[in-house]
């Protein structure tokens, strides 16, 4: 009977095409709006390295004032940063399958060739140890990361991104040419491959959507060079810092520090670990605030630091309610629709059709109508999609890598449809069912 | 065939109540035609729409071929309409952006028959009524008198123990009247009960037995008693 209903819906969407479309477009626009804003949504909350939530922790140690939380509205969260010194402490031990300490630094790159005619270009650079491209799974077309002795020594070795591959090699294998950073030359060791973690899950600072940095340099050359940070430097005490040695010894947090522990009892050997590094460091003056040492794991440390921003949130709503401004239109629409052709099913049910006939018949059609819908809304949605990501296209906002219609935003478009099908179409597909058909065939 | 005892169904509003059938009795035997006459409001509409399972009843008993339809569920109401009963409409009520074969087609959907089935009973519908080389028009292409042969077709494609025929020649000019007639008339000589619910004499006579129906009453309500059969009667007057 499936396919008779089918065949009878598309023969009555076809006898008022103009109330046909018209519902067409109040189902799309809904589901257009709430595929966008589930889209964006689902794009921002995700967890891009969601196979290793169970093994990746970042470190957060509540050095901070005794005084004050570090986070006034968050009193109950430590510090998302740590002190140089701590990172070194906390990411030295044997505990942790891998542990990478980082930050953002910048420069300006440069070909180490004379003769290139490639332009300077000013970039970004994570320093960092050995660990971060193993740890986050960073996928690479050539080469691949530095020994943990680069680290140390610290040898001119960097890990360059795709862009700047394209940018000084012209997309070749560049590993073993060298490259111009400041005043220094560094040997390509790798080049990723387009990687794009969405939100920047281990660096959160100045932006959680931002790109990945342009190239990648061992944590050593940041003593050495005496590194500045591009990303949050937060102090709170007043403290002497007339040199860099002054600096990486100070209370002010700026690096960032990951472990991946490959089971719970190594997550409970690491967890002792800091609590007891921290007690120690409380021997010597400093973490005058309760025991507050975490180690938290990627969707947590989401949470906890608000990529997903409540207005997002409100902005989900508002789609829905919208939607749902739409689909009671569509309601009263289809209503008016299947009582303009109440003599026909009155005639269907004195030719035998049962009320649940008559029922799914009308469900069928306003289901045909919401699959219509969702299709134009997914078309819509890419549109609008598209719109918001030629906003962002300029900037170095990650915002357009969440803005795909993507199998999720397929899945929750079919999803809203079959919703709206049942929304739009129960009541009146229930209340038709329900006419007395000898009233209409009369008339 | 169809068996009414004190039948009553009220139409009720906020501010009136209307008795359209009170202690309605009537008995139709297999084969039977029979007219229901009457004036206007006096209830053969909804003598028809009970009959016919459109309309459920207040009190009494009906029995439809054997079946007590008191209490019957809407999905079993409908298949016995669907099975036992055909409508034709004064208006015949066509679905106009079905055609012809189509139209004839709904009853049987939703007997869920087989596809070569129902284009084996659509066929042979409308080669009875006479428009079998009109399946793929449009209702409205027909004049009166072949839509109504068509809503004929529809009617008799299930072939129902039972067909229900309200004023079927009112819209139509005589000559197309008497030709549907002729079509229902034949249609019980094949061994279909016809209730024909009519306003017109001169059709009334046409069928075995008149009843008439006067303020939602039979006039002259006499239990049914079996018809000699018309041979013994001819053997018995030799």
């Amino acid at each position: 009977m499936f396919g008779y209903y089918v065949k009878l819906a598309l023969r009555s969407l076809r006898r008022n095409p103009g109330i046909s479309a018209l519902m067409v477009m109040a189902i799309a626009l809904g589901i257009a709006v709430c595929v966008m804003t589930l889209t964006v949504y689902h794009g921002m909350s995700s967890n891009p390295i969601w196979w290793k939530n169970d093994r990746l922790y970042a470190i957060t140690l509540d050095s901070w004032d005794a005084e004050e939380p570090a986070n006034e509205e968050r009193p109950e969260l430590p510090p998302p940063q740590l002190t140089y010194r701590d990172a070194e402490a906390v990411t030295s031990t044997a505990i942790a399958a891998r542990s990478v300490r980082m930050m953002r630094t910048g420069g300006v790159l440069s070909s180490a060739e004379a003769a290139s005619d490639v332009l300077p270009e000013r970039a970004l650079l994570r320093v960092t140890t050995a660990g971060f491209f193993g740890m986050f799974d960073v996928p690479f077309a050539h080469g691949g990361g530095w020994q943990a002795a680069a680290d140390t020594g610290p040898e001119p070795v960097i890990v360059l991104s795709k862009a700047m591959n394209e940018h000084f090699f012209a997309g070749a294998n560049s590993v073993g040419r060298t490259l111009r950073w400041n005043d220094r030359e560094f040997r390509v060791v790798g080049v990723l491959e387009d990687w794009h973690p969405s939100p920047k899950f281990y660096d959160l600072n100045n932006g959680s959507f931002d790109d990945p940095e342009d190239a990648y340099v061992p944590f050593g050359w940041l003593p050495a060079l005496e590194l500045d940070s591009v990303g949050n430097t937060n102090c709170w005490k007043p403290e002497q810092r007339e040199s860099y040695l002054d600096f990486l010894n100070s209370e002010c947090v700026w690096v960032q520090a990951w472990v991946e522990l490959p089971d719970a009892a190594t997550r409970v050997r690491m967890q002792e670990y800091l609590d007891g590094y921290v007690n120690e460091q409380r021997s010597s003056g400093r973490f005058a605030r309760p025991d507050n040492n975490r180690l938290t794991p990627v969707d947590q440390w989401l949470a906890d630091n608000d990529v997903v921003r409540n207005d997002n949130r409100m902005l989900v709503a508002m789609a829905f309610a919208f939607l749902s401004v739409c689909l009671i239109n569509t309601v009263g629409l289809l209503l008016a629709k299947f009582l303009g052709g109440a003599t026909i099913t009155g005639i269907r049910r004195a030719l035998g059709a049962s009320r649940r006939q008559i029922f799914l018949q009308l469900l069928t059609e306003a289901g045909m109508l919401a699959a219509v819908g969702a299709t134009a809304g997914l078309v819509l949605a890419s549109l609008g999609l598209l719109g918001l990501r030629a906003m962002y296209a300029t900037g170095s906002s990650g915002f357009r890598t969440v803005m795909y219609i993507d199998v999720w935003s397929v899945a929750m478009a079919v999803a809203l449809a079959v919703v709206s099908a049942l929304a739009a179409g129960l009541y009146p597909a229930w209340r038709v069912g329900r006419l007395a058909p000898a009233v209409y065939l009369k008339s | 065939m169809l068996a009414m005892r004190h039948i009553s169904k009220v139409f009720r509003t906020e501010l009136i109540e209307t008795h359209a059938l009170r202690d309605f009795s009537l008995d139709v035997a297999s084969g039977e035609f029979v007219a229901v006459t009457g004036p206007s409001g006096s209830g053969k509409t909804t003598f028809l729409n009970v009959a016919g399972l459109l309309e459920t009843f207040d009190t009494g008993r009906y029995e439809l071929d054997g079946v007590d339809v008191n209490g019957l569920s809407d999905d079993t109401r409908s298949r016995l309409r669907n099975e036992k009963i055909g409508f034709i409409f004064q208006s015949f009520n066509l679905i106009p952006d079905l055609d012809i074969f189509d139209n004839v087609d709904v009853p049987l959907r939703y007997r869920r028959m087989k596809t070569a089935e129902r284009k084996e009973r659509i066929e042979s519908a409308l080669d009875i009524v006479g428009l079998s080389s009109r399946a793929h028009h449009m209702p409205s292409q027909l004049s009166g008198g072949q839509q109504q042969r068509v809503a004929i077709a529809r009617a008799i494609a299930g072939d129902p123990k039972f067909l229900l025929a309200d004023e079927p020649t009112g819209n139509l000019d005589s000559l197309m009247a008497r030709q549907v007639m002729d079509l229902l008339e034949q249609i019980n000589e094949m061994g279909t009960t016809i209730v024909l619910v009519t306003h017109d004499p001169e059709l009334a006579r046409r069928a075995h037995r008149n009843v008439q129906v006067i303020d939602g009453q039979v006039s002259d309500y006499k239990p049914y008693e079996p018809r000699e059969p018309q041979v013994m009667a001819s053997a018995a007057m030799a």
